[in-house]
């Protein structure tokens, strides 16, 4: 048997945690080099893993199964409800475990300042991360579900503990009981879609043997299934006759899709960014929006495909108010952390509405903004982080010329504000060219309304040019007033080798989309076709 | 009808003649101890507890066909093999409890605890009106002691008299609605009245029946509405005794609950007969009240009351599935949330040994004077709560899949709205122990964690991330019980 990469990626977060809660809560030093090594390793095996991916074969295979590499299961885990332990990826899937990886590293490195309690803190933040890993690289829709709380939770405790202490305690509640409701009628629904084939559709399914029909959670038989419409029947509801499909796909979909930051359920998101520390910031709008994002995809797109015809052409409307409404909200903020907690809700609105586009261009698009817009945003937040560390304010009229002091700082801000902007060159516009391409395309394919959804959505980069550079002007120049700032220091050599990372990848990607576009192609075509798109 | 007693009939009566030898034994040491030495008569207890356990397990494991014993009187199966294992160790546990808690410490207290936990065992295995009664009954008395067990103290004789108020009245009501079935069948075994009932029975006094036993069984799993005593019991018995009766007896409730309603003897269990939405109306009001009132507490004990009384509407939903797969989730669940909550209990125990205050702002601080107290805590509120990798998450999956296979969509819609309230108020707590400081000079008393504690403490979490993890063997075993059942 290969080496079960998978796995150990998922499990060695949980291996550090667990390790450093053996060693004394008072050898704080040894806990961040302890968790810093976690998370080296989780990135290093990540990396590896996206560029061991034979991206050829995955090219020549026609169905998702034949797309997934790295397999490791199904092993039972609970035979008699056909639960079974069950990982493997694609191209997306490595994509998104790419920047998990790359992000935690970034966030511990960002972190090593907190002073209380960090091994609680790096526990928690680990316990998270594994949730993270998990969740990406399911086979096992009762895995993945399992993983998805696992990852929600720890939120709370990062954010009420180690957070902003106005307003922690609300934001932390808030976003919690957001983003749990929006799983628990998910899994509803996912349990609705394990009880809906009849024994005769089991038996096609190939589940039937001599002792009896089994049900299954394994995701890739689930999907051939869904493929195969044999999700698609009617049912009764309130007396009258609907599609199965049709009627679970919203609450599956925006179940989901809450943790994605879609309008109108978003509010939790720009109050949880701005009361979570720094590491936490840069975690969760950079890799667990992407979680929501892509389970809705997995999960509500994939398997009710004949759902996501019918309601997708609707909510793309909701996605262009996250893209121009996010970015409005995000331009009349005063505080710096609330401009980037709006532009996430931005951002990811972009996100969304490349899965309506239910093109492959579309898709591709999307993918790529998944992994362009986690970096990115976790840059972003980094440099917040730095700031408010030193100034101990973020509004923005009061701060000014941080440039002269943080120079290394307000370059990374710069980089990561060009991405957001869609600038040539940077990953944001290898990311969002595409989306507007498949948004345009869908206007012949779906229903000519999304041409003017995508000149819409396209002035909400022009807003997002306007807060960037705003806030590019008066926080980062200006005039410094050097009497002002009592705790102006430089920033630490960790704390640029961070930055450093983050930006480099963003313009790598940029300057070289095909490192990373193949694979997303590849991971999403087989989805696109199942929907009909092209 | 009572003809000899087989030999085979004392294997299904192990865990029973077990607990009457260890009451006596404990009786007796407690004359003969010196009373420096009473602290043992708790580890006897447990220790005992753990040798039926193992008796139970090995001789007493129901081979092959279940079996009546003692002319129908109880029933050795799997059923009830595995609720008298869920007795038997919340009944150690309890114990290991109890050492530490200086007025505890008599022989009378561990005998009567010793007793109910008798009651309970026959509750699970009782097949037959009168035997079922008798052990309601041998459960609640020593119960009803136990409850008012700290004699001078204001509030838990106040305890003890709510208790055995409304155990009494709603007892002897069940007991009335036992006599209407046998007088309309003549016969007081449950599975040969079902058989009566099968091709459907009186309308009108079997829903009378089924309304008047749904109150005794209803009062002993403090479902809504014959709910208002627990609060006030809970919350002035003694801790250890409050563990053992949200935990223990309430699942000794749903034994006979689930085995009673299960075999048809007031009426098959389709969802066309009366008891059906009666059952599923309390299901709903039961997880809605016991929620929304936890909400507002400030006194763990009265939290913790009300939050037991929303599990037992979760509880109920793998009950009015009436399938097997929804017998399996309840029988799961229960087994997980005593666990669960003997855990939680175990805390909130030490924490007022040592301050004597059970109101939840005292526990500010707590992680930072004892981070592994505080992260056991955390994981025994989570598990409640229904969040991986815990117990209770798998438990809560379960109930709810056992409601959409019935059909019942809505319920378990209801039920997980319902999970998110409880997570609620469980992250309050949380909140509390981890976010809120305490008085610096009181932050530096560390809690010491006696030996017993910490043992049974580690079991508990143990089990609780265990079956959270890998939870197969445990659903095996539920599910080859609910089988049993029906």
């Amino acid at each position: 048997m290969d080496f079960p990469i998978l796995p150990v990626i998922t499990f060695t977060p949980a291996l550090t945690a667990i390790i450093l809660l053996l060693i004394p809560q008072e050898k704080k030093t040894e806990v961040r080099v302890t968790a810093a090594a976690g998370a080296f390793v989780c990135m290093a095996l990540s990396i590896f893993a996206y560029f061991a991916y034979d991206i050829e074969a995955a090219k020549a295979a026609t169905t998702w199964a034949g797309k997934l590499q790295f397999v490791f299961g199904p092993f039972p885990w609970l035979e008699a409800l056909g639960i079974s332990f069950y990982m493997g990826a694609d191209g997306l899937s490595l994509a998104m475990l790419a920047l998990t990886g790359v992000v935690i590293f970034a966030g511990v490195l960002i972190s090593w300042g907190i002073d209380d309690r960090p091994r609680e803190f790096f526990v928690f933040l680990m316990l998270l991360v594994t949730g993270v890993f998990g969740v990406f690289i399911s086979l096992d829709l009762f895995q993945l579900f399992f993983f998805y709380e696992l990852a929600v939770f720890p939120m709370y405790i990062l954010i009420v503990i180690w957070g902003w202490k106005v307003t922690r305690e609300y934001a932390a509640m808030k976003l919690t009981l957001y983003l749990l409701t929006g799983s628990v009628v998910a899994l509803v629904g996912i349990l609705a879609i394990y009880y809906i084939p009849d024994m005769a559709a089991l038996d096609a399914a190939g589940l039937c043997n001599a002792d009896g029909c089994h049900r299954t959670f394994d995701l890739v038989r689930m999907s051939e299934m869904a493929a195969s419409g044999m999700f698609n029947v009617d049912v009764q509801f309130l007396g009258t006759t609907v599609g199965f499909e049709q009627l679970w796909f919203l609450p599956v979909f925006l179940g989901f899709a809450v943790l994605a930051g879609i309008w109108p359920l978003h509010s939790w998101s720009p109050d949880g960014h701005v009361a979570a520390p720094t590491a936490v910031s840069m975690l969760h709008a950079g890799v667990l929006m992407k979680l929501g994002a892509y389970a809705a995809m997995r999960v509500g797109i994939q398997l009710l495909p004949n759902g996501a015809q019918q309601w997708l052409p609707l909510l793309v409307v909701l996605t262009i108010v996250n893209v121009v409404y996010g970015s409005l909200v995000a331009f009349v903020q005063k505080d710096f952390k609330y401009v980037i907690g709006f532009s996430s809700v931005s951002h990811m609105g972009l996100v969304t509405m490349a899965f309506a586009t239910m093109t492959t261009v579309g898709y591709v698009g999307g993918g790529m903004q998944m992994f362009s817009h986690g970096i990115m945003t976790a840059l972003f937040f980094a440099v917040v982080g730095i700031v408010y560390d030193r100034a101990h304010t973020r509004q923005i009229p009061k701060l000014g010329g941080m440039a002269k002091v943080l120079p290394w700082t307000a370059m990374a801000f710069i980089i990561a504000g060009l991405v957001s902007m869609g600038m040539p060159g940077f990953s944001g516009f290898t990311a969002e060219f595409p989306i507007f391409m498949g948004v345009w395309k869908a206007g012949e394919t779906i229903a000519p309304y999304y041409r003017i959804i995508a000149v819409l959505s396209a002035t909400g980069i022009v807003i997002t040019a306007a807060y960037v550079l705003r806030i590019v002007q008066q926080v980062f120049f200006g005039k410094y007033e050097g009497e002002k700032w009592h705790d102006m220091r430089p920033s630490t050599a960790l704390d640029k080798t961070a930055l450093v990372l983050l930006a480099a990848i963003l313009i790598f990607v940029g300057v070289y989309p095909q490192i990373m576009a193949p694979l997303i192609e590849s991971a999403v075509t087989p989805l696109v076709q199942t929907l009909g798109g092209v | 009808m009572f003809t000899q007693i087989q030999p085979a009939d004392l294997l299904a009566i192990i865990p029973e003649i077990g607990l009457v030898l260890l009451a006596f034994l404990v009786m007796i040491y407690d004359l003969v101890w010196p009373k420096s030495r009473k602290r043992n008569l708790g580890f006897l207890t447990a220790g005992g507890l753990a040798i039926i356990t193992a008796l139970l397990l090995t001789l007493g494991y129901p081979e092959g066909e279940a079996s009546s014993a003692f002319g129908g009187m109880i029933r050795h199966d799997m059923a009830a093999v595995i609720f008298q294992t869920i007795f038997l160790v919340a009944a150690a546990i309890t114990s290991l409890l109890s050492v530490d808690v200086e007025k505890l410490r008599g022989g009378e207290f561990f005998a009567l605890l010793l007793v109910s936990t008798l009651g309970m065992s026959l509750m699970a295995s009782a097949t037959d009106l009168i035997m079922i009664y008798v052990a309601f009954e041998t459960t609640s008395i020593p119960a009803y002691i136990l409850a008012a067990y700290f004699r001078r103290d204001a509030k838990s004789p106040e305890a003890g008299l709510k208790y055995f108020l409304f155990g009494a009245f709603s007892s002897a009501i069940m007991l009335y609605g036992f006599s209407l079935l046998y007088g309309y069948t003549g016969t007081t075994h449950i599975y040969t009245i079902a058989q009566v009932f099968a091709m459907g029975g009186p309308a009108a006094p079997l829903l009378v029946a089924a309304v008047l036993v749904i109150v005794g069984m209803g009062f002993k799993i403090s479902a809504v509405p014959f709910h208002f005593w627990a609060p006030d019991v809970y919350e002035g018995a003694p801790t250890p005794v409050t563990a053992f009766i949200s935990t223990a007896s309430k699942t000794a409730g749903f034994a006979v609950l689930l085995r009673f309603f299960l075999a048809g003897a007031v009426g098959m269990a389709y969802a066309a007969n009366d008891w059906v939405p009666i059952l599923t109306a309390m299901s709903v009001g039961t997880m809605i009240l016991g929620n929304l009132l936890a909400i507002w507490q400030t006194n763990i004990k009265r939290m913790l009351a009300y939050s037991s009384i929303a599990h037992a509407g979760y509880a109920m939903m793998g009950v009015v599935a009436l399938t097997t797969v929804g017998a399996t989730a309840t029988i799961f669940y229960l087994a997980g949330y005593v666990l669960t909550n003997l855990a939680v209990f175990a805390i909130v125990i030490l924490f007022s040994n040592l301050s004597s205050s059970d109101e939840i702002k005292d526990y500010a601080g707590l992680s930072r004077r004892s981070p592994y107290l505080a992260l056991a805590m955390m994981a025994g509120l989570l598990s409640l709560a229904g969040i991986p990798p815990l117990v209770g998450f798998f438990g809560k999956f379960f109930l709810f899949q056992a409601a959409v296979e019935a059909n019942l969509t809505w319920l378990a819609i209801i039920g997980v709205l319902n999970a998110i309230v409880g997570l609620y108020y469980y992250l309050m707590v949380i909140r509390v122990i981890y976010l809120f400081r305490a008085e610096p000079e009181v932050e530096a008393i560390p809690i010491p964690v006696p030996r017993s504690y910490g043992f049974a403490v580690a079991i508990c979490v143990a089990g609780i991330v265990a079956l959270g993890v890998y939870a197969t063997p445990l659903y095996h075993w539920a599910s080859e019980a609910a089988a049993a059942l029906f």
